[in-house]
């Protein structure tokens, strides 16, 4: 799987209260969450963020609440692949489950706006702003299948179970 | 191979030895989801060609979160779980019964030695009673509904060890802040906590559950209580790690060294000994939440506020963890002391904690608040800070306008 597409950079430990504000998770309409993604962190990400784009985040994002309303804000915003140094548990396995792309990079040098291609596959971003690749953190096999099913449900509709 | 106590649970669901940084498939014995997450988990079961779920019997629902709903879109969404659940034939809690970690516990749908996922991260409460308890999303959530089962990786562990007898005005909620500015907000991620030694052995269930409560605070896996020393309605078969288990890193705390600690804004890890925040005007108070809404907790906040009056610019709310504890406050005259004093009483839930309705703090205002988190936002307002501390802490903010140690107030009581 192969994402091209714009970064917008952000720091540390960024709370699934600034992913989504509890206040907003009421609802069904994954539209309505994409309005008020990142919110409180930056008022002006919905009006500026592009189909395809490329969220960049330091240690620890998406820690706090089990809220899948986290990722699906994110997905629904446009953005392709979150990218972090490394991500706080339950937002890695829901972004998983729900088929949104997430590529832990222990080390990168991206600046807002870099573009980037990134390849889930073999877990490298390559910025070709600036020419250099980066090697993400391996994915647990079930994982990969999970997303390679587009998420959980696609892929226990097909296998049923779980499989290591 | 000595295990750990999350390596044993775990083992004895997958039906073979496991051991950290492993992968494993596991039976689990108990889901739950409340009205923020199990909307999406009903419509990811369905999605999944779920029909039936794995086990009626296995499942819990609750409506917690915005109880009573504020508005017309939570209101449908409460029916969509109520719907589900007679279909199903689902046991679900309606407004006004209590937060669900309170009623998982207190109705023993947990139990010593289980798995257990939640589609909530406190979840890790049930560490409280021995019990592998874990936070997940609705996806996760339904996939269990469906199958009976999950997938994990087996965490390391971290071993707490709580010595030493706690000052007055300090309590377990002191003890797990301290450890969380110690640790970090990340400093347990992917990893387990099995908290033991005398302190712990002495603590209330109540109090452990305060212990095990903000694990998540530190990115934790699951909090695993002693069980020595934990007192059930029921017989219980203690699981102990084994002499040599291999830990990530052992951590001493000598709890008596220990003075009422206060969680700053923005986040549950800034955390600092009272004295570098008292002064700080207070505007609301609350005491409620899955970490410290509980009885004993609502017998402290009465110890500083018999008698008294809060101060007139602090708005005290109270949201009791569950219809049980509120009612046994009601009984013992706990209620009506707090009432006295000014407290407004607030449905059994979530209330003002996750910002959904019920106690939205103004513009530029301070909370002192008993609950676990204080991300900015947190309480529906981003434009104000929130302080976390125990609920003597809160009480002590209440009555004085602001930030206070409780253990001042105590002490002119003759506490
Ligand atoms: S009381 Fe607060 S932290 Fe606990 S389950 Fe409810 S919203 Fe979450």
């Amino acid at each position: 799987m192969k994402f091209v597409g714009k970064a917008h950079v952000y720091g540390d430990n960024i709370d699934t209260d600034r992913i989504i504000p509890g206040k907003y998770t009421k609802t069904l309409d994954l539209q309505q969450l994409a309005d008020h993604v990142l919110e409180d962190l930056d008022p002006e990400f919905s009006k500026k963020v592009q189909k395809g784009d490329i969220l960049v985040a330091g240690d620890n994002f998406g820690c706090g609440s089990s809220r899948e309303q986290a990722p699906l804000a994110i997905k629904t915003s446009g953005v392709s692949v979150v990218i972090a140094h490394y991500f706080a548990r339950i937002f890695f396995r829901n972004a998983i489950n729900i088929g949104l792309a997430v590529i832990e990079l222990p080390e990168y040098d991206i600046q807002p706006g870099d573009e980037l291609e990134v390849d889930i596959t073999t877990g490298t971003v390559h910025n070709k702003t600036n020419g250099k690749t980066f090697y993400g953190t391996k994915m647990p096999q079930v994982m990969v299948d999970i997303l390679n099913e587009n998420g959980l449900e696609n892929y226990l509709k097909k296998h049923k179970t779980y499989k290591l | 191979m000595p295990q750990t106590i999350v390596e044993k649970i775990i083992s004895n669901h997958a039906g073979k030895k496991v051991y950290r940084g492993e992968m494993a498939v596991v039976d689990v014995d108990m889901v739950m989801a409340t009205d923020t997450t199990a909307p999406l988990t009903i419509q990811a079961f369905k999605r999944m060609g779920g029909e039936k779920v794995w086990d009626p019997e296995k499942m819990v629902l609750v409506i917690d979160h915005a109880s009573p709903p504020p508005n017309q879109a939570i209101a449908v969404l409460h029916d969509l779980m109520r719907e589900f659940a007679k279909e199903q034939n689902i046991k679900l809690y309606d407004i006004g019964a209590g937060i669900c970690h309170q009623l998982m516990v207190e109705n023993h749908h947990v139990k010593p030695g289980q798995i257990v996922l939640g589609a909530d991260s406190h979840t890790c409460t049930y560490g409280a009673l021995g019990a592998f308890a874990t936070g997940v999303g609705s996806t996760d959530l339904a996939g269990a509904m469906l199958t009976g089962s999950t997938w994990v990786k087996v965490p390391d562990t971290i071993k707490v060890e709580l010595n030493g007898e706690l000052q007055a005005g300090v309590y377990a909620k002191d003890i797990i802040l301290h450890l969380v500015g110690l640790l970090g907000i990340e400093g347990a991620t992917y990893q387990a906590i099995e908290f033991t030694g005398e302190a712990v052995k002495a603590m209330s269930l109540d109090s452990r559950m305060t212990l095990a409560n903000m694990v998540i605070e530190m990115g934790g896996k699951a909090g695993l209580v002693d069980m020595a020393g934990l007192e059930l309605p029921y017989e219980f078969e203690p699981i102990t790690p084994d002499e040599g288990a291999k830990y990530a890193k052992v951590i001493s705390i000598d709890v008596s060294e220990i003075e009422p600690r206060v969680a700053g804004p923005h986040s549950p890890d800034n955390v600092k000994p009272i004295s570098e925040f008292e002064g700080v005007p207070i505007q609301q108070a609350f005491i409620g939440s899955c970490t410290n809404g509980r009885l004993e907790d609502l017998h402290e906040a009465a110890k500083i506020l018999k008698g008294k009056k809060i101060h007139p610019n602090v708005r005290f709310l109270i949201a009791p963890a569950s219809r049980k504890v509120y009612l046994e406050a009601v009984k013992d005259g706990t209620a009506q002391i707090l009432t006295e004093a000014g407290a407004t009483f607030l449905p059994s839930g979530c209330g003002p904690c996750v910002g959904t309705h019920l106690g939205v703090p103004g513009n530029n205002e301070n909370i002192a608040s008993s609950t676990n988190r204080n991300f900015r936002g947190r309480m529906g307002n981003p434009n104000s800070n929130i302080y976390l501390g125990s609920p003597s802490f809160v009480a002590a903010a209440a009555l004085n306008g602001e930030i206070v140690n409780p253990q001042k107030v105590l002490d002119e009581e003759g506490n």
